[in-house]
């Protein structure tokens, strides 16, 4: 795959709550090229969110096309399930599944949907949980572990399909304010790795650091696109200089 | 009337109403009864609970998606959950007499043998309220589990499978063991149609032998007797599934 491959394109994407009252995106248009670190920044409420999730269709758009390397995924004809194994998402709340163990969190997918071997899945599994630091951590329960910990867990869960893109929203939001630094290391890692990624945060640090573009959001659009040391040094419109007024 | 019964007393009131005519045996016959209506009934009820739980909370769960697709899928899974909705409506709001008498006066008046009647009766009364148990249980699973799932790349049945079932079933044991106990004592109007379950053997007995206590306090230890043992064996198996996740 080439570097400026289009992996995602987003054209005039629409997603209306409570029969238009609501417009979380008004009309969104967007291209993500593989390799690509997006960060999506905005103010509360103004559809990060929607439109992260939107990508993978957990949310369904009421109007507009997404292309997923070149499929159209918003076709409702599709097998959304076949797309969505190659787009990895992580959670604000991380959702590990509570009813299994930290191993079989993370080789369900590649078992049940590559077919991959146990024996292939485990290996996978545990080298992923080496690079992340937490190859001791196997055996326990979800239950068992801190939020970061956690995190870095449903991290490896996500890459363990070998996606060839992450969705991340808000992922170090919930955690204690000394556990945000090992979350954004391992991201870091995986930016630094190729991986294309599209983060919703409001870690501007993160943004500045591996950041590739920066999207700034407000009422469903996209108001601002730009490089992150451009972004940040001269924001163009008024409502993001408002913005970075308020959070920098 | 004397309160005060002497040892003697007990003894021949003992031999008078479960020894003599070997009245014992119906006593043994009816908790059979009881037994073996209560287990067909719990098997009915909870094969009914899965169907309908699992008509309704995928309803719920994909009346949106389904409506945009449209097709003949969305059309049979609302007709599923009206039906489901109707059947729930109905046996939640009519006393569980009735329900055994219509069955049998009814429905199956061509059956001479109440017993496989009082075993539907009470699955088809206690099905609703599995199915109740089971789908607050589904509920009770965090939506971000689902969408963990989803987002892999597993489709709806999967998801159920591997993650919200399991995490749903450990959450509604208690209920679930609840509804079993809350069975075997409602199977005690058996005797409305003619069974003689043990409840109906104790009175029996009492009719026969002109005294009450006797008779209906045994009857009355026996069913606390079982639901203390069911009580313990839950007890057991849900520390056993708890034990699991450590
Ligand atoms: N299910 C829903 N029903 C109605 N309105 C909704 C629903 N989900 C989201 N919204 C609205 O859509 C808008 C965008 O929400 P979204 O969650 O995408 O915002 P966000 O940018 O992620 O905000 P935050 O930074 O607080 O997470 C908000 O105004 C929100 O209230
Ligand atoms: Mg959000």
């Amino acid at each position: 795959m080439n570097a400026d491959d289009v992996l995602l394109k987003v054209v005039n994407l629409k997603k209306h709550y409570n029969n238009g009252a609501v417009k979380a995106l008004d009309g969104v248009n967007c291209e993500i090229r593989a390799g690509e670190v997006v960060v999506i920044i905005g103010p509360s409420g103004c559809g990060k969110s929607t439109f992260l999730r939107s990508l993978n269709l957990l949310e369904m758009p009421t109007s507009g096309e997404i292309y997923f390397e070149g499929d159209m995924i918003t076709d409702p004809k599709i097998d959304i399930n076949l797309h969505r194994q190659k787009i990895g998402m992580v959670f604000q709340q991380f959702n590990l599944f509570n009813n299994l163990n930290i191993l079989r969190n993370i080789t369900l997918a590649p078992m049940k949907l590559l077919k991959q071997s146990q024996q292939e899945a485990t290996k996978n599994a545990m080298e992923l949980l080496a690079r992340v630091g937490l190859a001791d951590k196997a055996n326990h329960y979800p239950s068992q572990l801190s939020g970061g910990q956690t995190q870095r867990i449903a991290i490896v869960r996500a890459l363990a399909m070998k996606p060839d893109v992450m969705l991340f929203d808000e992922p170090t939001s919930a955690l204690d304010p000394e556990m945000v630094g090992e979350v954004l290391e391992v991201m870091k890692e995986l930016a630094r790795s190729g991986m294309t990624m599209v983060v919703v945060t409001h870690e501007m640090g993160f943004a500045r650091e591996v950041g590739s573009r920066v999207l700034f959001m407000e009422g469903g659009v996209i108001v601002e696109q730009n490089e992150p040391n451009a972004f940040f040094a001269a924001p163009q419109s008024q409502r993001a200089r408002d913005f970075l007024s308020k959070v920098l | 009337m004397r309160f005060a019964l002497a040892a003697g007393d007990l003894v021949a009131q003992f031999k008078l109403n479960f020894i003599n005519g070997d009245r014992w045996k119906w006593i043994l016959q009816g908790l059979l009864a009881t037994l073996e209506i209560t287990a067909v009934a719990l098997v009915i009820g909870i094969v009914i609970g899965v169907i309908v739980a699992a008509v309704r909370s995928s309803y719920d769960k994909n009346k949106e998606s389904m409506k945009v697709r449209g097709g003949i899928g969305y059309a049979l899974l609302s007709a599923a959950n009206a039906v489901c909705k109707v059947y729930l409506t109905i046996i939640r709001g009519t006393p569980s007499v009735v329900q055994l008498l219509i069955c049998y006066f009814i429905i199956f008046s061509s059956w001479e043998n109440g017993v496989p009647v009082a075993m539907i009766s009470f699955g088809i009364n206690s099905g609703a309220y599995v199915a109740e148990i089971f789908r607050s249980g589904i509920m009770s699973v965090d939506e971000g589990q689902f969408e963990a799932s989803r987002s892999l790349g597993f489709g709806y049945l999967p998801t159920m499978r591997y993650v919200i079932v399991p995490q749903a079933f450990k959450a509604v044991l208690p209920a679930l063991g609840n509804e079993f106990i809350v069975l075997i004592k409602e199977t005690s109007i058996a005797g409305y149609v003619g069974i003689m379950d043990l409840t109906k053997a104790g009175d029996l007995i009492r009719g026969r032998t002109f005294s009450a206590f006797m008779p209906l306090i045994a009857v009355a230890l026996i069913y606390l007797c079982l639901v203390l043992l069911l009580t313990w064996l839950l007890g057991k198996l849900e520390r056993r599934l708890r034990k699991n996740e450590r």
